[in-house]
């Protein structure tokens, strides 16, 4: 067991310090979260900076802990999120490095690490959610083209993205994991329209994409068709693997000011409140550890980030919504106040136990995977 | 390339032959025999672990001791929580290369530990202040206590527990921890009901999950206390653990049914050893509050 790091990861470390002290002050100032075109630009600057200093490609071709010590170090030094590259950089990306031809990653690729286009997540449908196989999106073979007709839900940047990994029912008779197939699909093709999605945090995070008709080259279908379900997981693998590193970073930093604030308001004194504090020190302390075991593992195994990552979400969307109850402990009446710091946190936090896989789907999958419980329904 | 946080194949077969000693020398029919003689530690047994190490891993090869670290100390520990092995363990430990005979199993060694005080009448050596101490009915068939009229926390001149007793006790926490997951683990595989066995059904796989995803998190935070040897890293550590061991203990049992609640059944044995162990000191508020003023800075 070894927690300290090579002489060429602490030099990438500080090369990577040293960058980020000097590109950082030259970003723009930071768009509003509704203006989307102006997001859009905003996180693809940041992924263009990123590119021109060599490090666009840390979440595909980098080594496990170097991948860690990229998304620690931007953390902690204040550095913009994916945003609208998230997609591109850590779904479809992915997906296409794994299972594209040589030709369409040279086609889609670049232009994601260059920071040209957004990739936005056509996965979930209003009757498919946990349930994700069971979706009914129908594409039907026309020529060189598929046919898609159908509704997806909870697409971010559906607004301002060039592309979206698409998965679409191609054959409705087989059994419903072998009937789907994965489809880049461009947004300015005909028969879409996307409408805004409103969150309970007010923001409007997501969009719900109608597709009627729209038509989606043969060419653009990664891996076989009806093969897309086994493509899918590729990517969902990818997002339950070190997709939350930065954020336990940032927790441990929020749970530094949480102790300032209660300091400075009196509510320290409250023995009950600083063992909650304490406790929830603890808590993310071992979610770091955890998430550097899990980087081990993944480094060992060749990269690709295993089941264990479901361990690591229930425990951490757990976590952080403990976080930001905890806050709104220390701010009492102030936590009802919109404006105050934590507030907004504390509602997107919700979502943590919905999101990429319930945790009642998630606790599913360490039972029947993890630990070989029998199949239950 | 560097090893990682990952066990090294030398920790893995520490591992295995702490867990096949054990297995030998403490297996389930001892298990049972000493709960059937509450308060009699086996000296022969006492001396087999000596003999193999346990109490002198860490101590200087030069000093007649076994040379590891902390790591290696751990996850013997886990080994001996999860074989629920009775005895002074952590205290003897400590006293290796201090306390002669403690190195090698010939001497048990007790320390009075906050107002408790366990196995205190099989002592050779006792660690601590003891006056005034009064044997108590243990709610653990495997652990006899004393209650001590002093306050709480031993030593506080030198400022709290000694964090190497705490991350012992973490250790083997997490022993107990991982021990009730399996047992839990395998009653559900084969345990039927409504004619399936009761792992198919989400409540109990949610149970079963609940006590992996504790499990593993405390794992992460035990190993790498162990490696940094940090006092907040220990006291976070030891919070885990003992979450990890005590609900574990207690989500094993329901998952067990009415069989979790019978003398017979090995589960109660895991949760009283679980709230024994909770208690020792560093855990609970202690913990916290040392965490609470690294965070206050």
């Amino acid at each position: 067991m070894d927690l300290s790091y090579t002489p060429e990861e602490e030099e990438f470390r500080a090369r990577l310090r040293e960058w980020l002290t000097k590109a950082l002050p030259t970003l723009p100032a930071k768009p509003s979260p509704d203006d989307w075109p102006g997001r859009r630009a905003y996180d693809l600057g940041w992924q263009r900076m990123l590119y021109d200093a060599g490090y666009a490609a840390v979440h595909w071709d980098a080594a496990p802990t170097l991948r860690l010590i990229f998304l620690e170090e931007t953390e902690r030094a204040g550095a913009p999120y994916v945003g609208a590259n998230f997609v591109g950089l850590l779904h479809a990306g992915p997906t296409i490095a794994a299972e594209g031809t040589p030709a369409q990653r040279a086609r889609w690729l670049p232009p994601i690490l260059r920071g040209e286009q957004v990739w936005c997540q056509g996965f979930s449908e209003p009757d498919a959610g946990s349930d994700l196989a069971s979706l009914r999106t129908r594409a039907r073979r026309d020529g060189d083209a598929y046919v898609v007709t159908g509704s997806k839900i909870w697409t971010s940047h559906a607004e301002v993205a060039d592309w979206c990994e698409l998965l679409v029912r191609t054959d409705p008779d087989a059994p419903r994991h072998r009937g789907i197939t994965w489809l880049a699909m461009p947004m300015d093709a005909d028969g879409i329209t996307v409408r805004p999605l409103r969150t309970l945090a007010g923001s409007a995070e997501f969009a719900e994409v109608f597709l009627d008709e729209v038509r989606v080259p043969v060419a653009n279908r990664v891996g076989e068709e009806n093969d897309g379900w086994r493509v899918t997981m590729v990517t969902l693998s990818f997002e339950r693997g070190t997709a939350f590193v930065g954020e336990v970073v940032a927790c441990r930093r929020v749970l530094g000011e949480l102790a300032r604030e209660a300091r400075g308001n009196g509510r320290w004194d409250d023995p009950a409140l600083r063992r909650r504090l304490g406790r929830l020190d603890a808590e993310f302390r071992a979610l770091w550890r955890l998430t550097q075991w899990n980087v081990s593992e993944a480094e060992a195994s060749g990269g690709v980030p295993g089941v264990g990552g479901s361990v690591f979400k229930l425990r951490y969307s757990h976590a952080r919504q403990e976080l930001y109850d905890t806050a709104a402990e220390i701010l009492g009446p102030g936590a009802l106040d919109l404006d105050r710091p934590w507030v907004l946190d504390r509602l997107s936090s919700l979502s943590y136990t919905i999101a990429a896989g319930t945790s009642q789907i998630q606790r599913g999958i360490v039972a029947e995977r993890i630990l070989g419980l029998p199949r239950g329904r | 390339m560097n090893v990682r946080f990952r066990l090294t194949d030398d920790q893995r077969a520490l591992r295995a032959g702490v867990r096949e000693l054990l297995a030998r020398c403490f297996g389930r029919e001892a298990l049972r025999a000493a709960v059937g003689a509450p308060g009699r530690l086996d000296r022969t047994l006492w001396r087999i672990l000596g003999e193999a190490g346990f109490f002198a891993l860490r101590l200087p090869e030069a000093d007649g001791g076994v040379g590891l670290g902390l790591p290696e100390a751990v996850l013997a520990f886990e080994e001996a929580g999860r074989a629920l092995l009775p005895g002074p363990l952590v205290a003897t430990h400590l006293a290796a290369g201090g306390v002669p005979g403690a190195a090698h199993g010939e001497t048990v060694v007790v320390a009075v530990d906050g107002e408790l005080a366990e196995w205190l009448d099989a002592a050779d050596v006792v660690r601590g202040d003891a006056s005034g101490a009064v044997p108590l009915r243990s709610v653990d068939p495997l652990t006899p206590l004393h209650r001590l009229p002093g306050p709480g926390i031993p030593d506080p001149a030198a400022g709290g527990p000694d964090p190497v007793a705490v991350l012992l006790t973490a250790a083997e926490q997490l022993g107990t921890a991982g021990r009730v997951c399996e047992l839990a683990v395998e009653h559900a595989r084969t345990r039927e009901q409504f004619g399936r066995p009761i792992g198919a059904f989400q409540a109990v796989q949610h149970l079963c999950a609940d006590l992996l995803v504790r499990t593993e998190t405390a794992r992460a935070a035990v190993y790498a206390a162990a490696v940094t040897a940090g006092p907040a890293d220990i006291a976070a550590a030891r919070l885990l653990a003992d979450e990890a061991a005590v609900r574990g203990a207690r989500d094993c049992l329901q998952v067990h049914g009415g069989m979790g609640f019978t003398w017979e059944a090995d589960v109660h044995l895991h949760l009283k050893r679980a709230w024994v162990r909770a208690q020792r000191a560093g855990g609970g508020a202690q913990g916290e509050e040392l965490l609470a003023a690294v965070l206050a800075g």
